[in-house]
């Protein structure tokens, strides 16, 4: 686990290697690391840290999606990356709004996050350019909404009580 | 060792019934005789009778574990200990056209529905449904979007099983029942005992 210098020295690097506005910011929580970068910029960023950092991060652990609702922008896409030589973690993250949630995809760094991908394209709507086969894996095909939204009711049915069952029709009513 | 002898119970009525079954044996019995013969031997049973105990005491299930029931049924069937064969389910087989019962056992997404609903139309008649456990007859202890409240909302079910999961007895149990519904002697069980009003049960 980076440190918070060393935290800030892979922002540094990244920003010397990619341009200033690639980082948005980091946050150094816990001992845990997390690199926020802008949503255009995600697969070089992930690319340079795979291959090119000093210390490189080979291995996908995780891709996610969050929903930060209310705060703005509202959609987040998480990937923690890991260096298993050195048992290192590092987060990144990108937040899109809803109303542009395309982030680049890193299929072609990683193929393990073929699935992962879909899965936040279905559970949180994160569009992602370049994606071999994005449709939806957890939901049917034609569901519409994305369920893992903040604003997406829970779904199911009213729990019958004595109180309220002659209240909610049955199915075979 | 003391042998005692006695003469055989009976009497006339045995002799009768032996020169009938010889008789029988020969094909020497025609007509009204066979029929009388049948009716008395065959102990009055109708053919439809006999069809549903054939039917009840041989039910195949076919293979349909959905989640953690399913560890629980593969107890029932596998293991030497709760054995399924012995009520007839003998072997479980994979093809939906050669079982005649399916458990479900395990959360029925909405996904998995309409999959459900295609082998379950793939089963031959006569066919029934064993919901086992809590999710497969409501929707357990999820009420999300993800799950189907209960299988009864698009297949009919014979046998309810609940728990979660339901002992490997329980669910044998719940074979018996479905054995003795096919036979044609619903279990009323505790509804007799218990005057059970004001609770419906649909078949």
């Amino acid at each position: 686990m980076p440190d918070a210098t060393g935290l800030e020295l892979i922002a540094a690097a990244v920003r010397e290697r990619l341009g200033d506005e690639t980082v948005v910011g980091t946050d150094y929580h816990r001992e845990q690391a997390m690199l926020e970068v802008a949503p255009g910029s995600v697969h070089d960023t992930i690319a340079y840290l795979k291959e090119e950092a000093d210390e490189p991060f080979e291995l996908l652990m995780s891709l996610h999606g969050c929903d930060y609702f209310p705060a703005e922008p509202r959609l987040g896409v998480h990937y923690q990356l890991l260096a298993m030589q050195r048992t290192d973690r590092l987060g990144v993250k990108t937040r899109v709004g809803v109303e542009e949630p395309r982030v680049p995809t890193i299929v072609d760094l990683y193929s393990g996050a073929d699935f992962q991908e879909r899965e936040v394209f279905d559970m949180f709507g994160v569009v992602f350019d370049g994606h071999p086969d994005l449709r939806r894996i957890l939901m049917p095909e034609d569901y519409e909404g994305h369920p893992q939204r903040r604003d997406f009711p829970m779904g199911g049915e009213p729990v019958l009580f004595t109180f309220n069952e002659h209240e909610i029709p049955r199915w075979y009513e | 060792m003391e042998v005692t002898r006695r003469p055989v119970e009976g009497g006339d009525d045995l002799r009768i019934r032996q020169l009938r079954a010889r008789q029988m044996l020969r094909g020497e019995l025609e007509g009204e005789d066979l029929d009388r013969y049948m009716e008395e031997r065959v102990g009055l049973t109708t053919l439809e009778k006999a069809q549903n105990w054939a039917r009840a005491n041989a039910p195949w299930p076919l293979t349909f574990g959905l989640a953690c029931c399913a560890i629980e049924m593969i107890s029932v069937v596998g293991s030497p200990r709760m054995d399924a064969a012995r009520f007839g389910a003998e072997v479980f087989r994979a093809s939906p056209r050669q079982a005649d019962m399916i458990i479900l056992s395990g959360r029925v997404s909405v996904k998995m529905a309409p999959v459900i609903r295609r082998i379950y139309d793939q089963m031959l008649e006569p066919k029934w449904v064993i919901s086992m456990g809590a999710c497969a007859s409501s929707a357990g202890m999820f009420n999300n979007y993800a799950l189907v409240a209960g299988a009864d909302k698009f297949l009919p079910v014979d046998v309810y099983v609940p728990g979660c999961p339901p002992r490997p007895e329980a669910l044998m149990y719940g074979i018996i029942k479905l054995q003795n519904k096919i036979k044609g002697q619903p279990d009323l069980g505790w509804r007799e005992r218990y005057h059970a009003q004001g609770t419906e049960e649909l078949a």
